[in-house]
């Protein structure tokens, strides 16, 4: 591929032919495909869910320069499926848990870390030492700005994205390739699409896909195989299915088309409709500490809690609150009585505020969100109830 | 008939199927009787003055309609339509992003949006 700079003399130790003698035996990669892995230098994108899988085993194969971008600190609700970090190293920079744990395995791999969130400031001076970009990330924002920083600067992006059961990759700005926007020229809407924090997303799911990202990036360095350079590759995870639909590079898009209006990099916040930290629904509806909460429900006042979470959530935990999913609210409204004071809850506020101002809109005047859902409950009133 | 593979995130508008058998002679046409089968889905899929929302493709076998004849693509007996949505998870992110991300909003709401 021109955009490697394979041709950079590289050698091979005793102790790394040793080390990659299973791939030494194959012809498809031979002597000198591992030195072409070992010139090669790609930046993964975020070192979560997909980061994980595919920077152990970018490391493993024998890629000599990894780059890691992420400014995340690793939460205890990773671990379910961010199999690079350990329970040890909650609390700690997910960029110096992922390090230690790639030096582990390999210990030539040269690995440089940018503690930053990517940005259309950063994004093209980081991608410059790089051969092929790898996204993990998890937002649309970062998905078009890696996108058009790869079409850009001419560098592939090898594409890996799930939700729930699902995930979909591919290779994108190649240089006769379709890029993401000629896929999707626009984003969803802010706050339309949930993110895994929201939607959940079975942990095995990101292994499976960033395995193969993994095989994409390294098929990339070879030149060997079919890579998936205009083709969507959907992984359904219930089914296991695959299924691969035909991409074409769009003549009109704005950053690979014929006649590009995107030549630099833009404000992607604004591009996914997204400014600052202004909250799309529901935001300024009349709140309800959960201490508050609490000294009324002792105090035996008329309060009644409706939880606007799934039934699969109220398993999890409850406040005994009354059940009706906020997708449901529209249809059983009538189950409330607009007389009574109501203070609405979901996990962490966001549904309930919803909720709120939809209540509101229906002439419910005594309504209230408790701030922080039930989590903020389980932590700060009664720990025995379980965070999730 | 033709069968409309749903993605993950519509199934709950759809009786939790991942696939749907409808007749009609072309893509709209299947959509529009998916529409018919389950109300709900319409407006995840349309936009209000009804036009295919700019983050979901639809694929008649693995051709991208946009390249065919779009929703006036024809469809014969058999052939699979498939709904890809736009999905961005991939890192996890931290949990304090809910309120942001949220994604269901009532059908009585002002804007129905799109509730993947």
């Amino acid at each position: 591929m021109a955009t490697l700079t394979t041709e950079i003399p590289v050698t091979l130790s005793k102790d790394e032919i040793l080390r990659y003698s299973r791939h030494l035996i194959m012809p498809e990669v031979g002597m000198e495909g591992q030195k072409k892995l070992k010139a090669a230098r790609v930046l993964c994108i975020g070192t979560g869910g997909l980061g994980s899988p595919l920077a152990l085993y970018l490391a493993a194969a024998g890629v000599g320069t990894l780059g890691l971008v992420d400014f995340d600190v690793v939460d205890y609700t990773n671990l379910q499926r961010q199999i690079i970090h350990s329970t040890a190293d909650v609390g700690r920079k997910k960029l110096d848990s992922a390090a230690e744990k790639l030096t582990a395995i390999n210990p030539f791999l040269n690995i440089k870390k940018f503690d930053t969130r990517l940005s259309s400031e950063n994004a093209l001076e980081i991608f410059r030492d790089f051969d092929i970009i790898a996204d993990g990330t998890d937002n649309f924002p970062t998905r078009y700005l890696v996108n058009d920083a790869c079409v850009l600067t001419g560098k592939p992006n090898v594409y890996g994205s799930i939700f729930r059961f699902e995930g979909q990759a591919s290779v994108f700005a190649t240089e006769d390739g379709p890029c993401y926007r000629c896929l999707y020229p626009e984003p969803p809407p802010p706050g339309l699409v949930p993110s895994c924090a929201e939607g959940g997303v079975l942990g095995i799911l990101p292994g499976l896909v960033g395995v193969m990202q993994a095989t994409e990036v390294i098929k990339l360095i070879l030149g060997a195989g079919e890579p998936l350079i205009g083709r969507l590759l959907l992984i359904d995870a219930l089914g296991m299915k695959f299924r691969e639909l035909k991409l074409r590079k769009n003549p009109d898009c704005p950053v690979c088309g014929t006649h590009p209006t995107l030549t630099k990099l833009i404000d992607y916040n604004e591009f996914c409709g997204i400014r600052g930290e202004e909250k799309p629904v529901g935001s300024g509806v009349p709140e309800i500490q959960v201490e508050e909460l609490k000294r009324r429900l002792d105090a035996k006042e008329d309060v009644f809690v409706l939880d606007v979470r799934e039934p699969h959530e109220y398993q999890i935990c409850n406040l005994g609150g009354h059940l009706i999913p906020l997708n449901d609210l529209p249809n059983r409204v009538h189950e409330l009585d607009s007389s009574r004071e109501i203070v609405v809850h979901c996990k962490m506020g966001g549904r309930s505020a919803k909720a709120v101002a939809f209540l509101q809109q229906s002439g419910f005047s005594k309504v209230h969100n408790l701030a922080g859902g039930i989590n903020a409950w389980a932590e700060r009133v009664d720990p025995k109830v379980p965070k999730y | 008939m033709s069968t409309i593979h749903i993605p993950t995130p519509l199934r709950q508008y759809v009786g939790k199927l991942s696939s749907v058998e409808v007749t009609g002679a072309t893509v709209g046409e299947a959509m529009t009787s998916l529409a018919a089968l389950y109300p709900d889905v319409r407006r995840h899929l349309y936009t209000e003055d009804g036009k295919l929302r700019s983050f979901v493709n639809l694929y008649v076998n693995d051709e991208d309609i946009r390249y065919l004849q779009k929703e006036e693509t024809a469809v014969k007996e058999g052939d699979n339509i498939s709904i890809v949505p736009s999905i961005a998870g991939g890192a996890g992110v931290s949990s304090t992003s809910e309120g942001s991300t949220a994604s269901v909003i009532p059908s009585g709401a002002r804007d129905p949006g799109f509730c993947l």
